[in-house]
């Protein structure tokens, strides 16, 4: 045999582990979520209820404000925060940052009983506010409790790649703006967010895709928000409805692959989903 | 496979055959057209050529890295080596970027081909040491790869590479990412090596001076043929085409009207000899400035280079043409100036 | 030095995003370790909780660190081949293949989980055994694993090293175990420590595919979180943060010295 091909067959037999139990076990599956999702009794148009019925309808718009919202802060509340850590150096600064990293690796349970001690019934929100107005704040077990949730796993996540970038921004930009005149609101504009583009973009990618599938948070703070991976995974374990909830989770996901090609081809950097 | 280790003091260099080698690459290059190359053993060969002319690829193909076109065939000595990988060649190379292992010290980089043969250790050890103190790397071998010289890992390359006692040695462009003054000592330093080695050597290069100094014979490739094959000064004063001509050194490039055995240029008369033609080559290094009474042109001073050993001088000849002469005549040459100037005509050259 | 008024600004702004991630945690924390929480740290602090769930759920605790390195096991196994296939070969197809693995990472772990369920929920031995589990982790880390070891290759000349191991008679083997596998060791290491924490931490493939008798420590926490007063809950939590933290700080340590960086932490 011609070492060249050897070297092809090699190259065939090490891929083939990894290639076959990926078919097996993600590609074969979906294939098979897809058929399920069209073999119900409204047949492929079960892919079309997500629009056509309204209850599935809002619950996908809910899902989509609810996710473009909370990417939307958290890109304003971690550009704030990331490029204050990054430029600034002061006694704290590591601590500060020790606390962003911790929740990383926090699953969507664990955010969401974050949010109850936070403004749960037992939170502490609500016993400082009714300590001073004598009425609880109760917020966690609704969209706003969902909301703050989403902000606490993506905030972390941003705030980190927004740092990474903005190391990379080469400083020798900001100053030559400032030389020539510009305010600092104006180096922000014209030199900081275009160079950021790439970061903000894919971050922003990645928070929208995670909040849009996000599951744990919200199957911790209530069942009954009316949200896409709740809408589901109760249509498949309290109504038994697989077909309904196969092509629920194929539109779902189309979206959320979507949302990141889209950022991947506009950033035109490597645009990986986050945990 | 290993048919030397019996014997450790000599090497079992062969010479090398390249039959009919082409390469034409998966997405349409041809880098090589089918080439016949016959290497003696113990010689050294170097490649030569333009960036891009196929001189890696044809030491691939010797490596044993490329697979030549279909009826390509590489010999070693007598053995027909075209179907074996690079690992069962028992070649030694060396790359242009050294490709030193970095989960390595200097001395386990050295020792690696030995070890991968199953070499006795204290074989092993004896050899390393040896390696060390020919390539005077005696006080690195714990050494980090990250904590080297450039030229440091040349030689280190080279230690790694000559330590299983290579058939044959292949070199690409092994001193390209070094600085000009390390690059010239470097390179006494391999052609004492090849030298005492007798080692059959394929360097590759595109810096013709050392190419000159380490070669006993050149091969010049252009577009993936070998344009012309042989010693150093045959390349150089008898070039076979126009390209190797103007590859190799510079040359001047002068035409005119033939006129007995000269040719006529405003400036004078080029005597040329009885071959003539219409258009005749000399290198500036022929041109001589020389009394009024020898001339044979007078020619124009358009630039002087004072290059301290010597002064290079572009001088025109008339018909728009000029020419470019080297003399370590200490005068202050002068833009504009006149000189006399003759060209012996043994240093014509005439190509098609 | 003298700080503007602007500065301060921001630094109370971060100091808020700051405080709003890390004050539940220390409430949890808190929580965990109180004799009763509604009451205060007045009701006295205790260990009964932590104690208590330890005799409630420390099977699961077992489980998750026994499928997290089932699932290292695994990535390791076949992630690493994969990713000096794709390194070594980069033309449309293992372009394909990159993007296709990542695939069960860009869509919810729900649709993976449900895909799983309906077509292999039918084989009751699979299904009910914690390898059901381990398929869903596997193929939610592999990406990770391919990635970060991709990364470094990508970053080293591995085609050069390799052919000059070959060149000093190396078969591949040997250039796989001496050259290459040396090489990678950072992002390997980086790949390891990102699989074992995801999958430690993985709950909306998990949530699906367990059964009472595979619950891993996310499912687990969810069940608390339902079932079970706010300190059983937060003691939980403890041993949880208890469980990522070295993982964590062997992250940040790796990330620092040596500048190579999983790609997907951030
Ligand atoms: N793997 C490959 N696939 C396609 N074309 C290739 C490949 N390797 C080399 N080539 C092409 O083959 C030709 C010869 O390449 P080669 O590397 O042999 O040149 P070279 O003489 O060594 O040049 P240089 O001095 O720049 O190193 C070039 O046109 C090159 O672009
Ligand atoms: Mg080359």
């Amino acid at each position: 045999m011609k070492p060249t091909h050897r070297e092809s067959l090699r190259h065939i037999v090490l891929l083939l582990p990894a290639l076959t139990i990926f078919s097996a076990f993600w590609l074969l599956p979906m294939a098979r979520l897809v058929s399920v999702g069209a073999s119900g009794e409204m047949g492929v148009s079960a892919y079309w209820a997500v629009i056509t019925d309204p209850r599935y309808f809002s619950s996908l718009v809910s899902t989509i404000v609810l996710s473009a919202t909370v990417t939307f802060a958290t890109i304003i509340i971690s550009g704030i925060t990331g490029m204050f850590l990054q430029r600034n150096h002061f006694f704290g600064r590591r601590f500060l940052l020790a606390t962003l990293t911790f929740p990383l690796a926090f699953p969507g349970v664990v955010v969401g009983f974050m949010v109850i001690l936070l403004v749960g019934r037992q939170g502490v929100v609500g016993s400082v506010t009714e300590w001073l107005f004598g009425e609880k704040l109760v917020l966690a077990y609704s969209m706003a409790g969902l909301f703050l949730g989403y902000l606490y796993f993506s905030i972390p996540r941003v705030i980190l790649t927004i740092m990474a970038a903005a190391e990379k921004l080469d400083g020798a930009l900001e100053e030559a703006a400032r030389s020539l005149g510009a305010s600092p609101w104006q180096v922000v504009r014209d030199v900081m967010i275009p160079g950021l583009k790439p970061a903000l973009i894919s971050s922003g990618a990645i928070c929208f895709a995670t909040s849009m599938g996000a599951f744990g948070t919200a199957f911790t703070l209530a069942t009954k928000i009316n949200v896409l991976p709740i809408t589901i995974y109760s249509e498949f374990t309290n109504y038994a409805n697989f077909s309904l909830a196969a092509a629920l989770s194929i539109v779902l996901g189309l979206i959320t692959w979507l949302a990141l090609a889209l950022a991947r081809s506009m950033a035109g950097s490597t645009v990986a989903a986050a945990a | 496979m290993d048919n030397n280790s019996g014997n450790p003091a000599k090497l079992n260099t062969v010479g090398i055959r390249l039959n009919a080698c082409g390469k034409t690459f998966p997405d349409g290059t041809r880098a090589l057209e089918p080439v016949q190359l016959e290497i003696n053993p113990g010689e050294t060969v170097v490649l030569l050529g333009p960036s891009g002319c196929g001189k890696t690829t044809m030491l691939r193909i010797i490596a044993g890295l490329e697979q030549p076109d279909a009826g390509g065939q590489v010999f070693f000595g007598e053995q027909d080596v075209t179907p074996l990988p690079i690992e069962q060649r028992h070649v030694g190379m060396v790359f242009q970027s050294y490709a030193l292992f970095p989960n390595m010290s200097v001395a386990e980089n050295i020792a690696y081909g030995l070890k991968v043969r199953g070499m006795a250790e204290v074989e092993k050890k004896q050899r390393v040491v040896e390696m060390l103190s020919m390539m005077h790397l005696e006080s690195f071998a714990e050494r980090r790869i990250d904590q080297l010289s450039g030229g440091q890992r040349q030689r280190v390359a080279l230690a790694r590479a000559l330590a299983v006692r290579p058939r044959v040695l292949l070199l690409d462009e092994p001193l390209t990412a070094l600085d000009a003054k390390l690059r010239e000592s470097l390179r006494a330093e391999i052609d004492r090596l090849l030298r005492s080695l007798k080692i059959t050597a394929v360097y590759v290069t595109h810096d013709q001076s050392e190419a000159m100094a380490l070669g006993d014979r050149i091969a010049v490739m252009e577009k993936g043929r070998i344009a012309q094959i042989g010693s150093p000064r045959e390349i150089y004063y008898r070039p076979a085409t126009r390209f190797v001509a103007d590859f190799i050194g510079s040359m001047n490039r002068v035409q005119g009207m033939v006129d007995g055995e000269s040719l006529q240029l405003p400036s004078g008369l080029l005597r040329v000899g009885p071959r003539v033609s219409n258009e005749v080559l000399f290198r500036p290094e022929d041109v001589r400035i020389v009394s009024n009474g020898e001339a044979q042109l007078q020619a124009k001073i358009v630039s002087a280079f004072f290059l301290g050993d010597h002064t290079r001088l572009i001088l025109d000849v008339g018909n728009e043409q000029t020419i470019t002469a080297e003399t370590v005549d200490r005068r202050e040459f002068k833009p504009g100036d006149i000189v006399p100037i003759a060209v012996d005509s043994e240093a014509i050259l005439f190509l098609e | 030095m003298k700080r503007s008024l602007r500065f301060y600004l921001q630094l109370a702004f971060t100091v808020v995003v700051c405080a709003f991630l890390v004050v539940p945690v220390v409430l949890s924390i808190m929580a965990g370790v109180t004799e009763n929480f509604f009451v205060g740290i007045k009701s006295g602090l205790t260990f009964r909780w932590v104690v208590e769930v330890w005799t409630l759920y420390n099977k699961t605790i077992f489980l998750s660190i026994g499928i997290a390195l089932a699932t290292l096991a695994v990535t390791l196994l076949i992630g690493i081949p994969a990713a000096y296939v794709l390194a070594r070969r980069q033309n449309r197809y293992t372009r394909w293949i990159e993007e296709l693995i990542v695939l069960p990472v860009a869509v919810p772990g729900l649709a993976t989980a449900l895909a799983l369920i309906l077509l292999y929920g039918q084989f009751s031995g699979f299904r009910i055994s914690w390898t059901f589990i381990l398929v869903g982790h596997v193929l939610f880390t592999l990406p990770f694993m391919v990635r970060s070891v991709l990364a470094v290759m990508s970053a080293i000349d591995l085609k050069t090293l390799e052919d000059a191991a070959a060149s000093l008679g190396a078969s591949f083997t040997q250039r796989f175990f001496h050259v290459i596998l040396p090489n990678c060791r950072q992002g390997i290491l980086a790949g390891a420590l990102m699989v074992v924490t995801l999958s430690m931490g993985e709950f909306n493939i998990t949530w699906m595919l367990h059964t009472p008798l595979t619950m891993t420590l996310p499912v687990g926490l969810a069940d608390s979180y339902a079932s079970m007063r706010l300190e059983i809950g937060s003691a939980y939590t403890i041993v949880f943060f208890i469980m990522i933290i070295p993982l964590l700080v062997a992250m940040q340590w790796m990330s620092e010295p040596a500048k190579v960086k999983p790609r997907f932490l951030s």
